[in-house]
């Protein structure tokens, strides 16, 4: 292991993320403020591209004396996480023009955010873990209070900030835990301490606390409760991003720690994560059959997903990380395409959230309401849409793993789950309609479309996302 | 044979129609004028073409013919393998025969969002032919779960009054149990290391794990097929769906259950299938009975005829358990004859439902005095339904009781008994429609069948009689590979005896 190195080349993407979020800063700063919103934000698009395109060039290897690995795992997720981001930024352009939040500092913590994110799915540290997780958890707090002069979203960061510190206090204890009882927080040499058989009751205390901090961080039950409400009260572009980015930092997070350190003791954790996989489905599936806001509609939709994916890490094996990223990726796909469709639901230059706004958009946006449909049947995991795929790789994993009755249960919380998703198509297709919608923007319908192509095409090349998800996850078992 | 991959092009044809219909544009009339014809050209075409199949079939193999190969996730071992045996082919004919004489149905009682309509349809299609010709496990799943979209919307979209309701037990019933069959394929999966089904089909579960695959594989077919008692979901949807969608319901997807069982359950499970068999009967024959009691008491005639369809059912899925040479083909035989008859009959109540708009029995009566071709026509499928000589429903039912018979005596005694059920139903609903006074003022004035619903009928009573009259041609296709699902069976189940003896001594 080349722990002994500087190495700056393999974190070139992050410090390129950090020099430009820094030099945007400046631009927004020195052009007057928010007069230059729009241009910082597309400014930011263009940096978010870039960096994916150093990210899938870099040559890789690990930084930062064993701090860091840009490894094909962290590749994979980067890129992931660099489309959420893009996305969200274009998505919120419109929006906080028309909505007065049209602060130039926007584009750029999310940019920051971002960084954290991808130096987080990077750490192969302790410490450096610690380091992403709180740039990406402060810049988010702030993000969900941008609109300080509403009541929702100022209470919506506040709840999220008081309870994502607790999540963090929590983490750094059973970090501190683990270090004190191995005396090291590298991965690497934590590994090879803590083996079957070999892991003391300290560690093993330590490692339930990180494990209830990630929880936290990807809103799995039971630490799941602040999700709705800030989904809620976060601006819509905001919550979109929130749904998208941070969930697949925080899964591939989570993913890096129980395999890196953790690797070598796959059955102390495995029945907590079964645990909680099983509680995130349930609840994401039953606690959404009555929510009549579709923002918290999707903040329990995304629980649940969260526990869809956790089957895979709950298989503790290559096949299940595997079907993590496959899942993470059509995940990040489907919730872009159905934020999207959120944010076009505005009637007379007013957001309308109720499920029952979308009454009869079949008549209304045809188009619109055919591409809703299948996101939701996707969603709903019925084949032959993306979204059957990632359920299908993670129960086949799970299933690899012996873990029947899991797949089981998951399954049968997803039929229950298929029923609100089914609901906003009964809304939209079965019942009259309401008055119409506003005009879509271009860049929405852009959105819309790829998502929807994405969907429908997958079935037909299902390996261009497996194999490089299968080559990422083997990254992780390599190490 | 050609090089065509006939079998895909029947496949995605009507997908190809789908993209024509996405292309039309213009004002509401011309839009669903062009529509109805794209859709019936589409289908139309697309039944020729499977015609190939028939033409090109070799009956004397149990082999499966027209396969096509493909990679697909050749990291997982999957692929995309289709192909058909004697047992599949006729159900993807039936599939594509009778989609044309839907969209047929539907030309003057669709008027609003023709387009989807017909876009819905074709995407069924589509759907129904890949689940016959699948030759993978996670094919199969693909196509038989993608049923469920379109039959969603069409019953929500254009059904009657309940429709939402219906429409959501349908999905979520048919799901629940499909999610389950999903799990027993990732367990297959695991064991053998592939979900291709003729590999699948060689592999030899133990039994153990057979009986829990059986089980999973169970809830999902008995839900399709339906079985007493998970076949609630089959009336409601019935009588909610327009009368193509209740065509191609009982028609086809009733018959996806049947057909899984016979590709699935029986050659991969054999030996969980002898264990479970009473109770496959046992179920069956509370479905006859029950069922048919239960018909003669309903009021709408849809219902009547949907309750019928899960006693028609309990005879497939009797001879279908048999194990023996005539309850399979009996199986497989009344499976295309009541696809072909309820078909008939649901497009029977749609001719009148067209005129007066209600389904009550009350509301009719005498209907011969003033529709004479439509009594007969009526009359016909009646009788077929009732399984007279003659007609296809006799040779089905003949065939599966005989099975039955060979089996076990009492199970053919209890079937047997439901068919005079069965006509008493029937009989009963036919007089109270097409016999009697003409009483009722909006019946008066009531029209004849129309030039364009006998284009409908027509095809269908031919294909009756020609089962009834000539059924070689149908049971010669499929005779050698049901000989040869017997005889798989049959060895797997006298190995297994035989194992269990040698323990015994």
């Amino acid at each position: 292991m080349g722990v002994s190195m500087l190495n700056l080349g393999a974190a070139l993407p992050e410090m390129f993320m950090a020099v430009s979020a820094l030099a945007l800063l400046m631009l927004g700063v020195f052009a007057g403020k928010d007069k230059a919103f729009r241009t910082v934000s597309w400014l930011a698009v263009a940096v978010q591209v870039v960096a994916i395109i150093l990210v899938m060039t870099g040559e890789g290897g690990t930084a930062f004396f064993g701090q860091f690995s840009a490894d094909a795992f962290a590749k994979f997720c980067k890129v992931m996480i660099l489309i959420g981001s893009a996305t969200g930024i274009i998505m919120a352009m419109n929006f906080a023009e028309r909505e007065n939040m049209a602060r130039f500092e926007f584009p750029i913590l999310i940019t920051l955010a971002t960084l954290g994110m991808m130096a987080m799915v990077s750490a192969t540290d302790m410490l450096s873990l610690y380091l992403g997780l709180e740039l990406q958890s402060l810049a988010l707090y702030v993000v969900a209070a941008i609109r300080r002069d509403t009541v929702r979203s100022t209470e919506s960061g506040l709840k999220y900030f008081i309870l994502g510190s607790i999540a963090s206090g929590i983490l750094l204890y059973g970090m501190s835990m683990v270090y004190g009882f191995t005396g090291s927080t590298n991965f690497g040499v934590l590994a090879e301490i803590l083996t079957a058989g070999n892991l003391p009751v300290g560690a093993m205390v330590g490692m339930a606390f990180i494990f209830a901090g990630l929880c936290f961080k990807v809103s799995a039950v039971p630490f799941h409760m602040w999700t709705p409400d800030v989904y809620e009260g976060a601006p819509t572009p905001v919550t979109s991003f929130f749904a998208v980015a941070p969930k697949i930092a925080g899964l591939a997070l989570f993913i890096r720690v129980a395999i890196g350190p953790f690797g070598g003791v796959v059955e102390d954790w495995q029945q907590i994560i079964v645990l909680i996989s099983i509680l995130s489905m349930a609840v994401g599936s039953f606690a959404a059959l009555r929510q009549e806001n579709i923002k918290r509609l999707m903040a329990y939709s995304s629980i649940g997903h969260v526990g869809f994916a956790l089957v895979g890490l709950a298989a503790g094996t290559k096949d299940g990380v595997t079907g993590i990223l496959v899942y993470l990726g059509i995940y990040l796909v489907m919730n872009l395409g159905t934020f999207a469709v959120i944010l076009c639901m505005r009637r007379n230059d007013r957001m309308a959230e109720e499920i029952t706004d979308l009454a009869g958009l079949a008549k209304t946006k045809p188009l619109m309401a055919a591409i809703t449909a299948i996101l939701m049947f996707s969603m709903a995991g019925i084949p032959p849409l993306a979204g059957f795929f990632g359920k299908f790789y993670v129960f086949k994993a799970a299933v690899d793993a012996g873990l029947v009755t899991l797949a089981v249960i998951g399954l049968v919380t997803s039929v229950v789950s298929a029923y609100y998703y089914l609901r906003i198509i009964k809304v939209m297709y079965f019942d009259e309609p309401v008055e119409g919608f506003d005009r879509n923007g271009t860049e929405m319908n852009v959105i819309m479309a790829v998502a929807t192509i994405v969907i429908l095409a997958f079935v037909f090349f299902p390996n261009l996302l497996m194999d490089s998800a299968a080559a990422a996850a083997a990254s992780l078992f390599g190490m | 044979m050609s090089d065509v991959p006939i079998l895909s092009l029947v496949t995605f044809l009507p997908l190809i129609g789908v993209l024509f219909l996405l292309r039309i544009n213009g004002d509401e009339a011309t839009v669903a004028r062009n529509s109805r014809w794209v859709a019936l050209w589409t289908s139309g075409f697309t039944f020729l073409v499977s015609l190939m199949l028939w033409v090109n079939f070799d009956a004397t193999t149990a082999e499966f013919q027209f396969v096509e190969q493909a990679d697909w996730m050749p990291g997982l071992n999957i692929s995309y393998h289709m192909g058909v045996d004697g047992i599949s082919v006729l159900f993807v004919l039936l599939a594509t025969f009778l989609t044309p004489i839907c969209i047929l149905s539907a030309w003057e009682a669709i008027q609003k969002r023709v387009k989807e309509y017909m876009i819905a349809f074709l995407v069924l299609e589509t759907m129904m032919v890949g689940m016959f010709s699948a030759l993978d496990g996670l094919l199969f799943y693909l196509f038989f779960e993608g049923v469920l979209i379109p039959m969603f919307i069409i019953i929500g979209v254009w059904g009657g009054q309940r429709r939402v309701y219906a429409a959501f037990k349908l999905f979520l019933y048919t799901l629940l149990g499909s999610v389950l069959m999903l799990v027993a394929l990732l367990a297959m999966y695991f064991e053998a290391g592939t979900t291709d089904i003729p590999t699948l089909m060689e592999h030899g579960f133990s039994y153990n794990m057979q009986l829990w695959l059986w089980l999973a594989f169970f809830a999902s077919f008995a839900v399709k097929v339906p079985m007493w008692p998970v076949h609630t979901w089959l009336p409601d949807a019935h009588v909610e769906a327009p009368t193509a969608g209740s065509v191609i319901l009982a028609g086809v997807l009733l018959k996806m259950g049947g057909y899984g069982f016979l590709r699935f359950s029986l050659p991969m499970m054999p030996l969980a299938s002898e264990t479970f068999a009473p109770l496959v009967f046992t179920l069956s024959i509370v479905a006859i009975i029950y069922t048919s009691l239960v018909a003669l008491a309903q009021q709408d005639m849809k219902k009547l005829i949907a309750y019928s369809s899960v006693a028609h059912m309990g005879i497939v899925t009797i001879g279908a358990f048999t194990f023996n040479q005539h309850g399979i083909e009996g199986s497989i035989f009344q499976m295309l004859s009541h696809g072909v008859v309820s078909g008939a009959l649901f497009l029977c109540v749609g001719v009148v439902y067209d005129r007066i708009h209600t389904r009550e029995i009350d509301a009719y009566g005498g209907l011969v005095h003033r529709m004479p071709s439509y009594a007969l026509i009526f009359m016909f499928f009646t009788m077929a339904s009732v399984g007279l000589p003659g007609t296809g429903g006799f040779v089905g039912e003949i065939l599966a009781l005989l099975g039955a018979f060979e089996a076990n005596t009492w199970v053919a005694f209890f079937a047997a008994t439901g068919l005079i059920l069965g006509a008493a139903y029937a009989l009963y609903l036919y007089r109270r429609i097409i016999f009697g006074a003409l009483t009722k003022e909006n019946l008066k004035t009531i029209l004849d069948l129309s030039p364009r619903e006998w284009l409908i009928f027509a095809p269908l009573v031919v294909i009756v009689l020609w089962m009834g009259v000539y059924p070689v041609s149908f049971l010669d296709i499929m005779h050698v590979s049901v000989e040869n699902l017997v005889n798989q069976v049959e060895t797997a189940q006298a190995a297994a005896a035989h194992a269990a003896q040698l323990a015994a001594n």
